[in-house]
């Protein structure tokens, strides 16, 4: 029998981020913490559907109108609207001056794809600069869409911190124009985010070099409680009347994480630019995958354009990043209180859903065989999987490893 | 105090700067608006009350309406109210129940590729979402860059393959003269293809022209495709939707799978589920051993994860609700028949006007045809003529939806290609 016509396909390696998820459910103790995956859990260790959203889902599993016709290949109209507006501000002058073109993608990833894509074909930059370190699937998104990428310093690990010296270096002497990817709020995975006085240096650096930011926003409401706090620094770029890029995410603060509901939007100086840019970007969309999915987005328009559920989410959300803090802080108290070699104040001071524990390779894979925490390499953890009762296993852990004759 | 005309210092960001610079995309061109789309706009745009859309390729309800079928809404209602359902991340390769049944559903139950672990069956999004998948592994994973795909072919099926960075090659498929398959052009320009190469097949109900080899004729194209060595890509896009059964849409695939070769399949739920918006799809690899499977899906996964991460749940739990329920995959069964029944139906009756009116030429294609679409063999100028004077509005290819038609309708589009025939030889 002839050999098969993919006999050389080598096997890939299982993706660092959620290989982690799968090694975890191999895994028969009952002690085990999943830390990897970027998902809220609540106080029992359970994945949380929000009320908001059982209840837009109900209301749409209960509209006798309702049908499964084809999107157009932007998305949902409202559903694109209501996004630009929640992240740029209901008063932004480029919305009304319509000079924003938003288009519904798949979540985060899809919007940074679509618009690294676009990015490819139709900008005469081909460089993307991204923080090091970032989220472990930015390098691949971005070479896939045909981009070339590179690095500007972020992470201090000495003070656990922002390197604000080097990352202002580094896009000092990026050539003109080239694309800027930036966290909007709570850096995945470090938490370090920069200080409003820092944001807007970088915003002047940027627009002075004439660079091209691309926003990742996957966090918004989820860094502070706040959802216009978290658009501040976006907010401040739009401002100033320059372009850039948006990527958004709705898996995180509305928990539709499988639901794949995310929107692309892109800021241009004018709204002839904008209109023509939109038809680019369909021309990029269609031979992907023709029209984003209906259901998540038309549960996000349901909930922002309801002025009683958008409140009832604002309040859901900020219960969620309340008990993240919260956690932040248990697990600080329970190192200290263990006397726990080391200065974990970075702990309370990084922001988001994960913490940067500073802890190696060497230690996470020790915690991972001995006490059956589960976590990326680097030794990101995400907060959001603890629990009151988990933290002190957990804290366990970390004094172990970092105890441990070497 | 700095003299604000000072260039230089005009350079200095402030918060109201940049008004007068250029855009970073002044010179991105206005894209050409998809053709389908454009259709269904001027449709849209046309306040006439006769006029009929016939362009896109969804399937409508004899008051002209989309159909939402019992079977999905009954399926929604279900996991609305089941406890355990939330909306965690999907695996990369998606819904592990979703991709068994649907891989079962092709290939059936008892397909030995699938019990020999040679199958691997990833989720994606729709037929196009599966198709882009298939095409980027392809042009990574593949020796041969070139496709085949049929003259004519569903609008978008170069897209996914030149984005991929194939080559495009076309193989002979409609003949107009006959309105039927150019069978023999169809074999001579498979056995010119350079041996290895990809050739896109319609597994059933050929878009646009609803143009179907015969079970005879699948046989000698499978003959001649292994003995060529080339690969078989199905867009499997109206499973049960030309026959009213599943199992017998399938021949064509599964008898490709039968004789021990390698392909890959294409699946969509758009159409024969109506889950159009909610993009439910599946790419197959079925390969010749298990380990080659396993390996290939790991790829996939790498193809997938920078592209969008992890495919939507809601699609296909919703399929997977019925194809695993005994009684919901009865019901979908029986609500797939009505479909199809609907649409001979309406080939009939659209065959029986021409006829009663006396329309010159042969329409016995209309009968013939299958699936969602027939290939009217109307020109262009035709065409136009009948969007102009009758407000019918169908792809200028010639291709009509018939789902788009009634008992109603049927009479004025009668009318309009008796005009368009008769006045416009």
């Amino acid at each position: 029998m002839a050999d098969s016509v993919f006999h050389h396909v080598v096997r890939a390696p299982e993706d660092p981020i959620l290989g982690v998820t799968v090694a975890y459910n191999k895994d028969p103790s009952p002690v085990k913490l999943n830390l990897g995956v970027g998902a809220y859990r609540t106080e029992e260790g359970k994945p949380l559907v929000l009320s908001v959203v059982r209840q837009a889902e109900q209301s749409l599993v209960n509209d006798a109108s309702r049908v499964k016709e084809y999107l157009p290949i932007v998305g949902l109209a409202e559903f694109n609207k209501l996004s630009a507006k929640l992240i740029l501000g209901a008063d932004c002058p480029a919305i009304q001056e319509n000079r924003v073109t938003t288009v519904q993608c798949l979540s985060g990833t899809g919007s940074l794809r679509v618009g690294g894509e676009f990015l490819a074909r139709h900008y005469h930059e081909r460089t993307i600069y991204i923080p090091k370190p970032t989220w472990g699937n930015h390098p691949k998104v971005f070479t896939l869409a045909g981009l070339s990428v590179k690095d500007y310093r972020y992470y201090d690990p000495a003070t656990r911190g922002l390197d604000f010296q080097g990352l202002l270096e580094d896009l000092g002497s990026a050539p003109s124009g080239a694309v800027v990817l930036l966290h909007a709020c709570a850096h995945n995975p470090t938490g370090v985010d920069p200080t409003v006085e820092q944001w807007e240096q970088i915003r002047q650096l940027i627009r002075s070099k004439k660079l091209l930011p691309f926003f990742d926003s996957a966090y918004q409401g989820f860094a502070s409680g706040s959802l216009d706090a978290d658009a501040q620094p976006v907010r401040m770029f739009v401002a100033d009347g320059g372009e850039c890029l948006l990527a958004q995410s709705y898996a995180k603060n509305m928990g539709l994480y499988g639901e794949r509901v995310g929107a692309l939007s892109i800021v241009c100086k004018t709204s002839d630019v904008a209109g023509r840019v939109e038809s680019q970007l369909k021309l990029v969309i269609r031979p992907m995958y023709s029209n984003p999915p209906i259901h998540g987005a038309s549960i996000v328009a349901t909930i922002l354009r309801d002025k009683d559920m958008y409140n009832e989410w604002t309040i859901e959300l900020k219960a969620m990043a309340d008990r993240i803090i919260s956690m932040r802080h248990q697990l600080f108290e329970a190192l200290k209180a263990r006397g726990t070699p080391g200065d974990w104040s970075h702990i309370i001071k990084q922001i988001g859903m994960f913490t940067f524990t500073g802890l190696n390779s060497e230690q996470v894979a020790y915690m991972t065989r001995e006490y059956h925490i589960y976590m990326t390499s680097d030794g990101r953890i995400s907060m959001a999987g603890l629990s009151s009762r988990t933290v002190p296993h957990l804290a366990d852990a970390i004094h172990a490893a970092v105890t441990r004759a070497s | 105090m700095e003299s604000e005309n000072d260039p230089d210092r005009r350079e200095e960001t402030s918060m109201t700067q940049h008004c007068g610079a250029e855009s970073a995309f002044a010179r991105v061109p206005r894209a050409p608006e998809v053709p389908v789309y454009a259709v269904m706009a001027a449709c849209s745009r046309d306040p006439s009350p006769v006029k009929l859309n016939l362009g896109m390729g969804v399937y409508r309800t004899e008051d002209g309406k989309p159909l939402l079928l019992n079977v999905v809404k009954k399926a929604e209602e279900l996991l609305f109210s089941d406890p355990s359902a939330n909306k965690e991340y999907l695996p990369i390769t998606g819904l592990a129940e979703f991709r068994e049944l649907s891989a079962k559903l092709i290939f059936g139950t008892d397909s030995p590729a699938i019990k020999e672990n040679r199958v691997t069956t990833v989720q994606c999004l729709s037929g196009t979402g599966s198709l882009r998948i298939g095409a980027d592994f392809l042009a990574k994973y593949y020796y041969q860059s070139t496709v085949y795909l049929p003259e004519p072919t569903y609008g978008n099926h170069p897209n996914f393959f030149i984005v991929a960075g194939l080559c495009l090659r076309t193989y002979r498929y409609y003949d107009p003269v006959t309105r039927g398959l150019d069978f023999q052009g169809f074999l001579e320009d498979l056995a010119s293809a350079p041996p290895g190469a990809i050739v896109l097949l319609h597994a059933c109900a050929h878009n646009p022209t609803g143009v179907d080899p015969t079970v005879e004729q699948w046989e000698e194209i499978r003959q001649i495709i292994r003995s060529k060595g080339l690969l078989p890509f199905f867009d499997c896009a109206y499973q049960g939707f030309v026959s009213g059964s599943l199992e017998d849409d399938a021949r064509a695939v599964r008898k490709f799978v039968a004789d021990g070769g390698e392909c890959l399949v294409v699946q969509s739920y758009s159409k024969n589920m109506g889950l159009y918006g909610e993009r439910v799809g599946a790419l197959s690899v079925v390969c010749k051993t298990a380990d080659v499977a396993t390996r290939i899906e790991s790829q996939l996964k790498l193809l997938i994860r920078p592209m969008y991460s992890n495919p939507p749940i809601h699609g296909a739990a919703i399929a997977a609700a019925i194809l695993k329920d005994r009684n919901l995959f009865s019901e979908w069964t029986l609500e797939l028949e009505t479909m199809t029944k609907r649409l001979t139906c309406m080939r009939e009756q659209l065959f029986d006007a021409l006829h009663e009116r006396g329309t010159p030429g042969d329409w016995t294609h209309i009968l013939k045809h299958v699936g969602l679409f027939t290939f009217s063999g109307l020109k262009e100028e035709q065409i136009a003529f009948m969007t102009r004077e009758f407000h019918i509005y169908m792809s200028s290819d010639g291709r009509i939806n018939m789902a788009g038609l009634s008992t109603n309708t049927v009479p004025h589009l009668a009318n309009a290609i008796h005009a368009a025939v008769t006045l416009i030889p």
